[in-house]
């Protein structure tokens, strides 16, 4: 709800994840952690097709300079493409031990370019390719569902339970970032779970309850470590750190939500609000995989936005709603140092609609794969979760 | 011994007697109440005793439409620009604005066309606020609660278009009229409002070019229900008989070829335009629906409001809504009779299901409140004493961070309301926070709106009483109190802690 408002605003405002969920996880097995970045964060500056002159026509005042023509140049990853600067300290190191991969031409066929319908839709695994799949769940909801008893235990870092985890199964959400935390401790917390013993509601007062103190307990320990070295940690690498507790703790499938990157004005080249927002997820991804510790062998995030934007550079200095985007793979197991899926040369003539990329892994695809490679899915099982999907095997862990 | 204690006891006798006469297994008024209002307070249960249940039960059933608001609300709406501005003249006023920023420099385009939207964002923002004003505070209790219910039953997304510019006429005009009267003149609103036409795309369906989001939506949300019967085809044709239903895009006439002249119709934003309908005779659910204009739309929209499966499906969410999350299956069926045998008359409807034995049996089993009935039920205790709350969007805003921001439901199947859907632990200690801000922080519901008002003076709010002995002696809600809950309270350091820990109580969680 104060999503679609914030989007609005998104730019100007401190990146924070604005959503999460959790699911308790068993000691071991597979745990996937899901990132939507809403707003459509613009891909090319992420992933950059050094390569082509054509990127360098487009974008006369935010490109990112081709590698090696200085500090603010793109870091060169493969086959053309280079990373952002912005993540050179955080992200390109686990690239470059293999546990990075990127997925570009990545997205839905969805077209309506409407922020809030293309998430929707993709949360609940719709093709978006008019032919509606009438659901109403979501899709990480039905993989819960499809997973055994005991072999999932879900969860949302988000202020209440987003669309991608609504369904059948009961999902947690928690509320990470703001909130009751504060309150719940010492005396109410202990009036309150008192009031709720031996009645039907005991067990999730008192979950909420453990969370915000576990919370609270973070933050007071966030805070003197950061006072002990004197270094501010970032709000977004700390919620991450916390992600990754429950995450390593009690949950094996999360989701949480990042906003800020409807960039439609002044976004920046090396440097700048992109740049700005980049960097800080960066560094959030980074704390988490610290912070998993030994489960980060087990652990995978996928990091997806609802559509990629304008190839060209609007009048703005900025671009505009697009198509295709690209994905992230992150992960101890992961298969990376290396861009995966279907690729075209970067040109003019491979724009979808002489504007956009276009999407050639469709991103139900690119999920089935991995749900597959992850828990040994079947196609009975990945059809329940994506109806009419055609699994795409990036054989991505 | 004070007169007024001594009144108190000897009323208190007189309705232990009167309990008796109910019989001892009648349901208490305040749980009656209780289920039939945004939450029992003080004065509403008085009224209710004054009047006896049967007639608070009628009046509320068939509520006068001039029972006025407190004049301090009513004014405070008044004042709101919903109350004032005209809702076509200020949509077709975005539509030729949205139409002129093509025209600007590029530069200009994202702050005019932010601007643009954010006229949808404040009469969306407005909307909610008069609705959480009526519903603490209007007489006609069961017409705000019904309402709310048909909102999210004909659910549309405010964020979506203009929709929010078209909103205070949706609940205003659609809706809240027919909250109580027969479901199908409540259809047909909904059919020709420009919020609905707009949410599913009808703007969009026109022969040759159709697009069945409505139609596959009234059929399963509105009137059959999922199992209601239909088939695709039936999506298909529904999506046919519906084209032409859309917007006047402003005051102009629109082209028509002379001979289709007559089968034009417009009211007020509304407009069937015969140009885009298709003519063709159709089939719905094995009936023949000759070709014709509008006329179409009426004779479906009796089909289906008729229908079997339509009475099933409205009775069973009535059910969930009033009774139980899994209705008995009897109920259904005797309030599905009591639909067909009334012509969908809604207040016809409830009653049945007020009288029913269910309905007195789940009054003793209490049902989980939802968000929104949760805030509301809070607030009227908690505020019952003192002046109105000013600041509605410190109300509206509570429902937000329950998770039932009104109108703000991005799908079409509108807000879920069982106890699985919001008894999960983020919302247990969600509505902890709103509890101790509804009881321990009052402030920010008496702010004026609006930053130049930061100097208005603040009322005189009373000190805060002891929430739990709101009702005296007289039996209410609080009298039933588990041991932990009265140790908490108990406990509690000072009687706005109290106060917290009783909204914040198990038994406050029901109604």
């Amino acid at each position: 709800m104060h999503r679609r408002q914030f989007l609005a605003h998104a730019a100007a405002l401190p990146l924070l994840w604005h959503g999460s969920r959790l699911y308790a996880a068993p000691d071991s097995g597979a745990r996937l952690l899901v990132v939507f970045m809403r707003g459509a964060y613009d891909a090319a500056s992420l992933l950059v097709p050094a390569g082509s002159d054509f990127y360098y026509e487009s974008r006369p005042t935010i490109a990112i300079a081709r590698p090696g023509s200085g500090p603010d140049a793109a870091r060169p990853l493969a086959d053309g493409w280079a990373l952002h600067p912005a993540l050179a300290d955080s992200l390109l190191p686990y690239y470059q031990r293999g546990e990075l991969a990127f997925v570009p031409f990545a997205g839905t066929a969805d077209l309506s370019r409407s922020h809030f319908e293309t998430q929707n839709s993709i949360e609940r695994g719709d093709p978006g390719d008019g032919a509606r799949a009438d659901l109403r769940s979501g899709f990480l909801n039905r993989l819960a569902g499809e997973l055994a008893q005991g072999r999932h235990a879900p969860a949302a870092f988000t202020q209440d339970v987003p669309q991608i985890f609504r369904g059948r199964v009961g999902v947690p959400n928690i509320d990470l970032g703001r909130g009751p935390a504060a309150g719940l401790t010492g005396d109410r917390a202990r009036a309150l779970a008192a009031m709720y013993q031996g009645t039907d509601l005991a067990r999730p007062v008192e979950e909420g309850l453990d969370i915000a103190g576990r919370a609270r307990d973070a933050l007071a320990r966030e805070l003197s470590e950061a006072n002990g070295k004197a270094v501010p940690v970032q709000r977004l690498a700390r919620e991450a750190q916390r992600i990754a507790r429950f995450m390593r703790d009690r949950y094996n499938l999360g989701f949480v939500d990042v906003g800020g990157w409807d960039t439609h004005v002044a976004q920046g080249a090396a440097n700048g609000a992109l740049a700005r927002n980049l960097a800080q997820l960066g560094r959030a991804l980074a704390a988490y995989a610290q912070a998993m510790g030994p489960a980060w062998r087990d652990t995978t995030v996928v990091v997806i936005s609802e559509f990629g934007r304008t190839f060209r550079e609007n009048g703005n200095k900025g671009t505009d709603h697009g198509h295709g985007s690209v994905y992230w793979v992150l992960g101890g197991g992961v298969r990376g140092g290396r861009i995966a899926g279907r690729q075209v040369a970067v040109g003019r003539d491979t724009l979808f609609q002489d504007r956009d990329y276009p999407v050639l892994n469709d991103y139900r695809g690119v999920f089935a794969g991995l749900f597959g490679r992850l828990y040994g899915l079947r196609t009975a099982s990945l059809q329940r979760i994506f109806p009419g999907v055609r699994p795409l095997d990036l054989q991505l862990v | 011994m004070s007169a007024t204690l001594l009144r108190a006891l000897l009323l208190g006798l007189l309705l232990s007697a009167c309990a008796v006469a109910r019989g001892a297994g009648a349901p208490p008024l305040w749980a009656q109440v209780d289920r039939v209002t945004w939450g029992v307070t003080p004065a509403e249960l008085q009224r209710a005793r004054q009047m006896g249940w049967q007639a608070y039960l009628d009046a509320q059933l068939h509520p006068d439409p001039a029972a006025p608001l407190p004049p301090d609300v009513q004014q405070r709406i008044d004042a709101l620009s919903i109350s004032r501005e005209d809702e076509s003249a200020v949509y077709w006023d975005q539509l030729a604005r949205a139409r002129q920023i093509r025209q600007l420099p590029q530069d200009e385009q994202v702050e005019a066309r932010r601007e643009v939207r954010r006229v949808a964002g404040r009469r969306a923002a407005e909307t909610a606020q008069r609705s959480a004003w009526r519903a603490l505070y209007s007489p006609s209790q069961l017409q705000e609660l019904m309402t709310w219910f048909w909102m999210n039953h004909f659910s549309v997304y405010a964020g979506k278009g203009y929709i929010g510019t078209v909103l205070p006429s949706y609940e205003d005009e659609a809706i809240r009229p027919h909250a109580l009267g027969r479901f199908r003149d409540l259809l047909g609103a909904t059919v020709r409002a420009p919020a609905m036409l707009i949410y599913l795309d009808n703007v969009r369906n026109a022969s040759g070019k159709r697009n069945e989001n409505y139609a596959r939506e009234l059929l399963e949300l509105h009137t059959l229900g999922v199992d209601g019967g239909y088939t695709q085809h039936d999506v298909q044709e529904l999506a046919r008989v519906l084209t032409g239903l859309g917007i006047r895009p402003d005051a102009r006439a629109p082209r028509v070829p002379r001979a289709l002249r007559g089968q034009l119709v417009q009211d007020g934003l509304f407009r069937f335009d015969p140009s885009r309908h298709d003519r063709g005779d159709k089939t719905l659910l094995g009936r023949h629906i000759a070709g014709g204009g509008l006329d179409e739309v009426d004779r479906v929209l009796d089909l289906l409001a008729r229908h079997p499966a339509t009475a099933r499906h409205i009775s069973r969410k009535l059910a969930q809504y009033f009774v139980a999350d899994r209705p008995d299956e009897a109920l259904v069926r005797r309030l599905s009779a009591t639909y067909l045998k009334t012509d969908g008359d809604i207040a016809e409807v409830l009653r049945a299901l007020f009288s029913s034995p269910q309905f007195a049996a789940s009054l003793k089993a209490r049902k989980f409140k939802d968000p929104t009935q949760y805030v509301y039920s809070a607030l009227r205790l908690a505020y019952a004493q003192g002046p109105a709350v000013r600041n509605p969007q410190a109300v509206t805003g509570l429902l937000g961070r329950l998770g039932q921001a009104p109108n703000r439901r991005v799908t079409p199947d509108g807000y879920p309301t069982a106890q699985s859907d919001w008894s999960g632990s983020g919302q247990m200690t969600a509505r902890f926070d709103v509890a101790q801000r509804i009881a321990a922080m009052p402030a920010p519901f008496y702010r004026e709106g609006g930053p130049d008002k930061d100097g208005a003076p603040r009322p005189r709010l009373p000190a805060p009483l002891p929430l739990a002995h709101a009702y005296g002696a007289q039996p209410g809600p609080f009298q039933a109190l588990s041991p932990a809950t009265r140790h908490a309270l108990a406990e509690a350091g000072n009687v706005r802690q109290a106060n917290a820990y009783l909204l914040a109580s198990p038994e406050f969680m029901r109604r």
